[in-house]
Parts: C-alpha cells; structure tokens; sequence
C-alpha cells in the first residue's frame, strides 16, 4: 500500500531550509516545505533568519588583516619588483 | 550574490618597456561591482601599482587563509600557502588571461598550493563532523517534532536594538568559529558569492557534497548569530 507523504514536523523542515533558498530542493519537497512554512510562524522565522544570515555572509568585509601581515605582504612585492 | 560572468577580450599595456596582454572585461552579468574593482586592481598591479597589491591582499587574504586551512594542518600553514599563493600571481600576473576572474584564479592557485602542503603534511581532508547531526538542537522541538523554543526573528533584534553592523559583525565571528570543511565551503559560497557548482570544482567534492556541508555550516552560522542576538538583548 503507497503511503501518503505525511506533513513535515518542524524538526524536518528546518534541515530542507538551506536547499530552499539555494532552488536545489526538488519540486516535491519543496511543497511540502511551502505547504507547512504557511502554517508555520517558527519555521517562517526561521527561514528568515537563515535568508537573512546569508546575505549578512555576502555583505561582510574583509576582516581587519594585522597591520604586520600586509606589511610583510607589500615586502614581498616591493622585493619581488626589484628583481624583476 | 550573483556569479560574475565576464567575456574577455585583451588589450595590451606597456610597463617597464615590455608590451603585457592585460585581460579586459566586458561585463554580462548586473550587480558585478566588486568584480569590476578587480580588473582595476589587475590593471593597476600590471603597471606595478603597489597601493593596488595591498588593495588585493586585504581583499583576499582571509578567504585564501580560510580555504588553505581546509587542506593544511594549522592556521600558520595556511597562512604560508596565501604567501605563496600572492608570490605565484606576482610571477605569474602577466600571463593572466582573463578567462576566469581575478578572484577564481587566486582561488586555484591558493588550492593547488595548499593541496599539495597538505599531501607534504600527510594531513588528510577533513570530513565535515556535524554531517549526521541535526541543524537545530534537538532540545529546542517537543517529542513530536514541534519547536518547543522556536526562533524569534533577527529582524526585531536588529530593529529594536542592533543596527545592521551588528548582524554583519556576528556573522563574520560566526564564520569565524567553523570548523573544516564548513568554513570554507560558506566562506566561497556565501561571503564570496561563488555558485555551489565552482565551489564543487575548486574543492574537488560533488555538488551533493558541497550542498550538504553548506546546509550545515549556514546551519551553524545561524545558531551562533541568533545566540548573539540573544546576548545583546538588555
């Protein structure tokens, strides 16, 4: 007997999040994701934190690189100009 | 994020009396500013601009020190293949096509050198720890699967009491505090922008894998962030 597919607890489709916003999850899981996100107010939440981590993680700068790693960097270039 | 699409085309650039054929990109894609400041950066570091070289390396050092790390056995290790990384397109600059961008062919150099420490090293790749664990901790859902703590949205935070250098600051300490593989697959996916299928074909893993550890490392990203959240509220 073919079984239904059974509506996602939270739990499940918080790990289909990821995939989601990428568009890699297949159609099917993918209604059953926007099935349950619309009764949902959690994993709604959720899934905006996670958008909204993601293009924080697009948005981030360059960390502040120590002053002598980039000093020693430029060193190399200045050594490498003059020899070349 | 956007995949940077360049077609190229070469013009040629005098330096020190020797005729360079310096790659020029006719841009395909919108929202490619940042790749439109490389290929400046590039032009200026073939006329030997020195203020474009350390433009690069506060732009790229972090990445190539994150992902040299995955290959190698410690922080210092990567921080030697980024060295050797910068000398090899010091040397190698001029014969730079522009088939790829500036950023990608950084990236390949930096892999291809920190692959082969990492062999010197008998270090073996390390395979992402939380692959079987949940992305949520089981503590926060009810027996039934239901959260029983559920999320509250970063949103309010940052409207009532964070601005948005906040949310970008613990974000990049989140990164940060990933481990192998997920800090450099997140690190080229997300704060770099490549597509999951270049991440896949620099790292050498399936796109399968790469989804799957991206899944985790975001995973990640975001209980750490949402914690910080959490600690900032009065």
């Amino acid at each position: 007997m073919k079984l239904l597919p059974s509506p996602l607890v939270c739990r499940d489709a918080v790990e289909l999040v990821s995939d989601y916003l990428d568009g890699t999850l297949p159609r099917r899981q993918r209604r059953r994701l926007e099935k349950h996100l619309a009764e949902c107010d959690a994993c709604t939440a959720y899934l905006d934190q996670m958008r909204a981590t993601i293009a924080a993680s697009g948005q981030v700068g360059p960390d502040d690189l120590p002053s002598d790693v980039v000093d020693g960097l430029v060193n190399l270039f200045r050594k490498y100009r003059n020899e070349n | 994020m956007s995949n940077h699409q360049a077609t190229s085309t070469t013009a040629g650039l005098w330096s020190r009396g020797r005729r360079i054929v310096a790659p020029r990109f006719e841009l395909t894609a919108p929202g490619t500013v940042l790749h439109v400041d490389d290929v400046e950066l590039l032009e200026r570091l073939l006329g030997g601009d020195e203020s474009a070289f350390t433009e690069l390396v506060r732009r790229y050092q972090p990445t190539l020190v994150k992902v040299a790390r995955y290959y190698v056995a410690s922080v210092a290790s990567a921080e030697d293949v980024a060295q050797d990384t910068w000398i090899a397109v010091l040397k190698g600059i001029e014969k730079f096509e522009g088939r790829s961008s500036l950023k990608t062919w950084l990236l390949r150099i930096c892999v291809n050198r920190a692959r082969t420490s990492g062999v010197k090293e008998h270090r073996s790749i390390p395979v992402d720890p939380n692959e079987s664990g949940p992305s949520v901790s089981a503590h926060r859902f009810d027996r039934g699967g239901l959260w029983s703590d559920p999320p509250v949205p970063f949103t309010d935070a940052v409207d009532t009491r964070l601005d948005n250098s906040a949310l970008l600051n613990a974000v990049r300490a989140a990164i940060d505090e990933l481990g192998d593989p997920q800090q450099a697959v997140v690190t080229l996916r997300d704060v770099e922008g490549l597509s999951t299928q270049e991440v896949a074909t620099l790292l050498e893993l399936s796109e399968a894998n790469v989804r799957v550890i991206l899944h985790r490392g975001r995973a990640r990203v975001r209980a750490i962030v949402e914690e910080a959240m959490k600690g900032s509220k009065i």
